[in-house]
């Protein structure tokens, strides 16, 4: 069987072990709407962000999650972080890649490559869970994209003119702040279990990842860090990183989508004249109606 | 419809092939010369439009197939592979995604169109009886199109579906495994469903030539439903007249077509099918695309299994009987006060069937979804008995009529009008 | 509408510039289609990223064997040539070659031993014979190419037979005496 198989097979369990039913779902809270760079039709990434976004992700999630779809060489394409070539190549090197076999038939480890996939922190998810107290932390490639709540009628009509569509960012970020400890009253946690507001059914078995003053962040001219080095900012930074890790070419397709919106509506104006001019006439050169 | 061609060879190479295969004249005398009533209104655009949606996701289709890797352990990856690293991938992967969603819109309109003007009485029952034959080959298609990124919803989608003809008896489990080519769904399931959904567009295509076909034997419907009498008159040259028109209308279309695909890429979407297959969990809410939701809330408004998917396929089926169910002589419903009523509220019984088909199945819902599906049926029933006794307005007495006759005054003036129209026409 | 008040010279101009800028405008979405469609037929990124440059050992390799190995999917072969092998290349009159090329301008200057050359026969890409020791290596001490019968020599050049030029040198560098980076 292959990885990928594993990684969704063990995330149905982690499921299958909450209390997901219908019921739960019932008590969602819905995540507050914050604001994006990228949202809307000119949006953007903002590099800082995602260059930070990256830092937490590396220095926090990735001691437990695979990003597997992503490769270093993505770090440094246009519209995303956009961090050096040069900068690539050397942070790839630090990490060691499995390889091989290699003429004796030996698997060996080699630095990594622009080229290379991001590694897993886990050989297996057998190993994951049993590092994991039996839940398996998902690989977060395409969690932005995977990860929603209903918006339910009328909203989900006024979505299409607003654009609005960052569910998946908004539950993320919810999700990495809503923890609370103790849990509300009446709540009893077995071991290995944590309390978030957000989490479907309240119970999840990731411990709270982000703390305030955790990662440290890129100083300015004056020595302070540009952004606060909370746990709120670091959820945000890290969330605006997976939503593009999920979807790199989102700048491309809004940059491209207004060019051929433009066209079309240009295209359509002169189509419309043109329909009127040949329908002004009949064949028999009468006047239409 | 049709007289005699009308084309004349103008070089002698022209001469020459026509002799020998004469395809320009087919073309010229179905794309041309063809005479289109002149009172055509945007929603006869739509058969245009799903020409060009049929074409764009063969494109796209053709083209991602180039990059996809049809393997329970590798679509997923290949999916995201496309999204990722193939130049343009994206876009290619979203023109087809988004694309489908376009294409049922537009032959639901294009449907409801055929039912709000009476399209499918005679003699056009063939050519509708194709249209339902194309329709329920899209949406083979489009179901097996979506197992292929085999994601959860995938994945599931494609285990209900295929459940369901184990609920035929005797044969229904055989069916079933035959359908999977395994114990479950699984790698073989994927391949088969991946070569099939190669397969039926160039079905689906070959099946629109004979609807255009039968469409040009017999001339299009109008929204009076009265037949060309008079071709010098009563229609206007397929180009430019309807070319340009129809062009018009598809670029409208895009421009929908692109805001999606450019600004909301996943709105039609499932957040679920971005999780891979999984077949030990089945997500907390199991729903198919929009476009077979009003289909879905009849299979489950039905307590019985098999009972369910009986009601389901009559769904479908009885459109291709409305031609005889529909008893009114009348074929549009502008000129039936009744059975425009009854359109319209079918028209909201359809929605209404949509929006529970996206609703869990439990408690007020699957009551609201039992009336609905009867009221479904019900239409059809409706409509043979209205037809027995309903009085339509009066219908004008030639398109040329109703043409020049709604520029001048009210509808009752329109028998009226049918000598005094006779100047006005030569201007 | 417009009852033929307007001269018809006027008429005509302004739907003969309407038409045309029409039918431009549908020129020029038709063309930016053809973009897309185009260029996802080039190689993705992943196929170039992955065609970063490589290295290879050279030490192993003992004098007259000869290592294959891939480049960017392309098959690759170096040689550790003989004493004899590289006087037979040298000796030979370039005029009288059908591609004209020395040996020397085939190896890196002091690295006369080693012969890098893309694997693929020059006339329709089948793989020449010649690295393993009881290959047919032609009448030259190279190739041989066994579909048409192109015979290279110790260089790599064609010396007979329908390939029409040598076996191409692949971009590469010494970076030690006994190491290449190829690309």
């Amino acid at each position: 069987m292959s990885k990928i198989s594993f990684r969704s097979a063990a995330f149905g369990l982690l499921l299958a072990a909450l209390p997901l039913s219908a019921q739960a779902a019932g008590e969602r809270v819905i995540p507050p709407e914050l604001s994006w760079s990228f949202s809307g039709p000119f949006g953007k990434f903002d590099r800082a962000q995602l260059q930070r976004g990256y830092k937490v992700f590396k220095e926090v999630c990735a001691s437990c999650h695979g990003a597997t779809l992503l490769r270093f060489r993505n770090l440094s394409q246009p519209g995303g972080p956009e961090f050096s070539a040069g900068q690539i190549t050397a942070l790839a090197a630090t990490f060691q890649i499995k390889d091989g076999p290699n003429d004796e038939g030996e698997m060996f480890e080699r630095p990594g490559r622009p080229a290379d996939p991001f590694p897993s922190p886990f050989p297996n998810e057998q190993a994951a869970r049993a590092a994991s107290g039996g839940a398996y932390p998902v690989d977060l490639s395409v969690i932005a994209k995977a990860r929603t709540y209903e918006r339910g009628f009328p909203k989900f009509v006024f979505d299409i003119f607003t654009q609005y569509q960052e569910q998946g960012p908004d539950y993320l970020a919810a999700l990495l702040t809503g923890y609370k400890d103790p849990p509300p009253e009446g709540v009893t946690l077995q071991p290995g279990q944590y309390y978030n507001t957000y989490m479907p059914g309240h119970l999840i078995a990731m411990p709270k990842p982000l703390n305030d003053g955790q990662v440290e962040y890129p100083k300015g001219a004056d020595g302070q860090p540009q952004v606060p080095e909370t746990e709120a900012q670091y959820a945000r930074d890290v969330t605006a990183f997976l939503v593009w890790a999920a979807e790199p070419h989102l700048e491309a397709r809004k940059r491209i989508g207004l060019q051929v919106m433009l066209f079309l509506l240009i295209f359509g104006g002169l189509l419309y004249y043109t329909k009127k001019k040949v329908w002004s006439r009949m064949p028999d050169g009468s006047a239409a109606h | 419809m049709s007289g005699h061609s009308s084309y004349v060879p103008k070089t002698g190479f022209e001469r020459w092939l026509d002799a020998r295969l004469p395809i320009i004249r087919l073309t010229h005398d179905s794309a041309v010369s063809y005479p289109v009533p002149r009172n055509l209104n945007y929603l006869w655009t739509f058969g245009g439009i799903l020409m060009f949606m049929l074409v764009a996701q063969i494109v796209t289709g053709v083209v991602l197939v180039m990059h996809y890797t049809p393997h329970a352990t590798m679509a997923f990856n290949s999916v995201e592979h496309i999204m990722r690293d193939v130049n343009y991938g994206w876009l290619l992967r979203y023109l087809h995604s988004n694309g489908a969603s376009m294409f049922f819109v537009a032959v639901y309109v294009h449907i409801f169109r055929g039912l709000y003007y009476g399209s499918y009485k005679a003699p056009r029952e063939v050519l509708w009886i194709l249209g339902v034959v194309i329709f329920l080959l899209m949406m083979a298609t489009a179901f097996m199109g979506y197992v292929l990124p085999w994601g959860q919803m995938s994945f599931w989608g494609a285990t209900v579906i295929t459940n369901l003809f184990s609920a035929l008896p005797v044969v229904g489990e055989t069916i079933v495994t035959f359908l999977w080519g395994g114990f479950s769904v699984d790698n073989p399931t994927l391949n088969r469903f991946f070569s099939l959904h190669y397969l039926l567009p160039f079905m689906i295509f070959g099946v629109v030539i004979l609807h255009v076909w039968a469409l040009h034997h017999v001339g299009q419907n109008n929204p009076t439903g009265v037949e060309v009498k008079n071709v010098q008159k009563d229609t206007v040259p397929f180009t430019p007249y309807a070319t340009i028109k129809d062009i018009f209308g598809m670029v409208c279309f895009m421009f929908v077509f692109a805001y999606f695909v450019f600004y909301q890429p996943n709105f039609m979407g499932h957040a679920d099918n971005y999780i891979p297959a999984n077949p030990a969990v089945t997500p907390a809410h199991i729903v198919p695309e929009w476009y077979f939701l009003p289909f879905y809330a009849i299979l489950r408004a039905i307590p019985d299994k098999l009972g369910g998917v009986v009601a389901m396929g009559a769904a479908i089926v009885v459109l291709a009987f409305l031609p005889w169910i529909d008893t009114s002589k009348i074929k549009s419903m502008s000129y039936r006060p009744i059975g425009r009523q009854l359109f319209w509220a079918f028209v909201v019984v359809c929605i209404g069937l949509g929006w529970l088909g996206a609703m869990p199945a439990e408690g007020g819902y699957v009551i609201a979804s039992r009336i609905f599906t009867a009221l479904y049926f019900g239409y059809f029933v409706a409509l043979f008995v209205v037809g027995l006794f309903e009085r339509p307005k009066a219908l004008p007495n030639s398109i040329a009529d109703s043409v020049l006759g709604s520029l001048q005054g009210g509808s009752g003036a329109r028998v009226a009008l049918a000598t005094a129209a006779e100047p006005n026409a030569k201007g | 509408m417009a009852h033929a008040t307007d001269t018809k010279s006027t008429q005509t101009t302004r739907r003969d510039f309407l038409m045309l800028a029409t039918g431009a405008a549908g020129a020029v979405g038709l063309g930016a289609v053809v973009v897309p469609l185009v260029s996802q037929l080039a190689p993705d990124a992943q196929t170039v990223a992955a065609g970063a440059p490589i290295d290879v050992d050279l030490a192993p390799i003992a004098e007259g064997q000869a290592i294959k190995l891939f480049w960017r999917g392309k098959l690759i072969f170096v040689r550790h040539r003989t004493k004899k092998e590289i006087d037979e290349a040298r000796s030979v009159d370039v005029a009288t070659l059908p591609d004209p090329q020395t040996d020397q301008s085939r190896v890196k200057e002091g690295h006369d031993q080693y012969l890098v050359v893309y694997g693929s026969c020059t006339h329709l890409g089948c793989v020449p014979l010649g690295n393993n020791p009881g290959d047919n290596k032609g009448d030259y001490d190279g190739w041989f190419c066994p579909c048409h019968g192109s015979h290279y020599d110790s260089s790599g050049r064609i010396r007979r037979g329908p390939a029409p030029l040598n076996l191409p040198v692949p971009p590469y560098a010494f970076s030690t005496d006994s190491k290449i980076r190829i690309g």
